[in-house]
């Protein structure tokens, strides 16, 4: 048994996304059949299936430096500090340089350059003189983490993880590791994502013949519908108060699960498809390192973006690790909301974590033909479950072949 | 002619839209703008971009003191919108 100030648990949740702007409301569509995708114009692209967040984003940060920042500075403003204010910490009485902030990205930058490029071509003659100062601070990599700072007052370390879309889960596990190196003894961790404020995102996916469409929003994306059409991009995020045991237990917190285990690795074999057998690797590792075997696992949460062959071979690799698990469930959160790029793996763990408290598994959005070879006896699909959930796998994959996995327990 | 007042008012309109949070109806011309509005280097640089974009008007760096106050705005201003 290890001891507790080895045991890294979640002690807030913070969380905005196209389905609610808080663990409560997602939790609640996600359960009850909701849906977060919306049409909507974007330029260059036309209307198109997007999944757009709609909290208030000056509600942490003044008007002035909601301006000066990026969307996903504000969204990682608005999540750590809903994280903040629901883990019930003395803020005033942290030592701030003990504080970490370690956030996920898909990206970063390409919304400021783009709307740069397309000032300077379309109102400023290619005057570069009309280049904005801000331009830098706010395409650093580090800028949505550096903004929580900023606006916090935290003085510790703070950097973000480009990932993919396997971010979110890395962002969690940086911040563990770095709570077990005892570098800092608060860690703000997840991923988020400002892709639907880009056009480029989604006209590479177009190209590439994976972008989403219906004259439906709603059905715009159906992972592993044998109708599937492709990804929506999302906008989010998901921040975690990251804590040792050891030190939640002194002040009484209150504790939403225990980070178990976690493994990353990478395909090396495509750019963007991926690789059944290193997923399989992945969740076998992680699950190892948990000191758990398969069948312990009541939840598996796939990335099941709605593209072919992102599903199908996910699927073969759930198959092959928890096949014969009969108390493995299996669900899947992007029918709902879409894909959330560097926030996906955060949020949607955060998605499925209230299974700890109010004993239900959330279904897949409702998959009405599903893709055969998607098929697995647990598949939870459009109708929540009542099940004893003790422990979630999370699945999250990303571009250039990165795998990441977390398993988290009910404490 | 541009005068004295309607340079203050275009001047006015600018810090309006950056110092976002404050009242900037109530700034004394002769008290220095970072004494009494939440400004900093970053919102001196957009008020130098603004007043280039809105009205071709060029800051060089040498003379960014001169945007201290109100009142140095205007002196220094009025020349220029009236050039």
């Amino acid at each position: 048994m290890k001891a507790d100030n080895q045991r890294i648990v979640i002690t807030g949740i913070g969380l905005t996304s196209p389905m609610g702007n808080n663990l409560s409301e997602f939790r609640d569509g996600l359960l009850n059949n909701g849906s977060g995708i919306t049409h909507t114009e974007i330029r260059h692209m036309g209307v198109v299936a997007a999944g757009l967040c709609k909290f208030d984003e000056t509600k942490y940060q003044t008007k002035k430096m909601r301006k000066r920042g990026t969307r996903a500075g504000a969204i990682s403003i608005y999540c750590a500090n809903e994280a903040l204010a629901d883990s019930g910490i003395n803020f005033d009485s942290v030592d701030k340089n003990r504080v970490g902030v370690y956030l996920g990205i898909t990206e970063h930058g390409n919304v400021e350059t783009e709307n740069e490029i397309h000032d300077l071509y379309n109102v400023h003659n290619k005057d570069v003189a009309f280049w904005s100062h801000h331009h830098n601070p706010r395409t650093v990599a580090n800028n949505p983490a550096g903004e929580v700072t900023l606006n916090l007052e935290i003085t510790g370390p703070h950097y973000t993880i480009g990932a993919a879309c396997a971010a979110g889960n890395l962002g969690i596990i940086q911040g563990v590791q770095q709570l077990l190196l005892d570098e800092v003894d608060v860690a703000f961790a997840g991923g988020i994502s400002e892709s639907t404020e880009t056009f480029g995102i989604f006209a590479a996916f177009k190209a590439q013949g994976a972008l989403g469409h219906h004259e439906n929003p709603a059905m715009a994306t159906r992972p592993l519908d044998i109708n599937r059409n492709g990804i929506v991009v999302s906008e989010g995020g998901a921040v975690y108060v990251l804590e040792r045991l050891s030190d939640a237990k002194s002040r009484n917190a209150k504790i939403y699960g225990e980070i178990i285990g976690y493994h990353s690795n990478s395909d090396a074999s495509d750019f963007v498809l991926p690789n059944t057998e290193r997923q399989i690797e992945c969740m076998k590792m992680a699950v190892k390192k948990a000191g758990i075997t398969p069948d312990e696992v009541d939840i598996v949460n796939m990335h099941a973006t709605g593209t072919p062959q992102g599903d199908i071979q996910e699927c073969e690799a759930v198959k092959a690790v928890f096949g014969e698990c009969k108390n493995t469930y299996i669900n899947a959160t992007k029918g709902f909301i879409g894909h959330a790029m560097g926030a996906a793996g955060a949020l949607e763990l955060a998605g499925n974590i209230p299974s700890f408290t109010d004993g239900y598994i959330h279904p897949c959005k409702k998959i009405e033909n599903l893709d055969p070879q998607c098929a697995m006896a647990n598949l939870v699909n459009g109708e929540k479950v009542a099940h004893d959930v003790k422990i979630i796998l999370n699945n999250s994959f990303g571009m250039l072949g990165i795998n990441s996995i977390l398993l988290i327990q009910k404490y | 002619m541009v005068s004295n007042e309607e340079v203050r008012t275009k001047v006015l309109e600018i810090i309006a839209d950056i110092a976002l949070d404050d009242d900037v109806t109530t700034i004394k011309d002769d008290v220095a703008l970072r004494d009494q509005l939440d400004l900093d280097s970053m919102d001196f640089l957009d008020i130098v971009m603004e007043l280039k974009k809105r009205h071709k008007i060029e800051v060089p760096q040498e003379d960014y003191t001169r945007l201290a106050s109100m009142k140095s705005c205007v002196e220094y201003l009025a020349p220029k919108f009236n050039a």
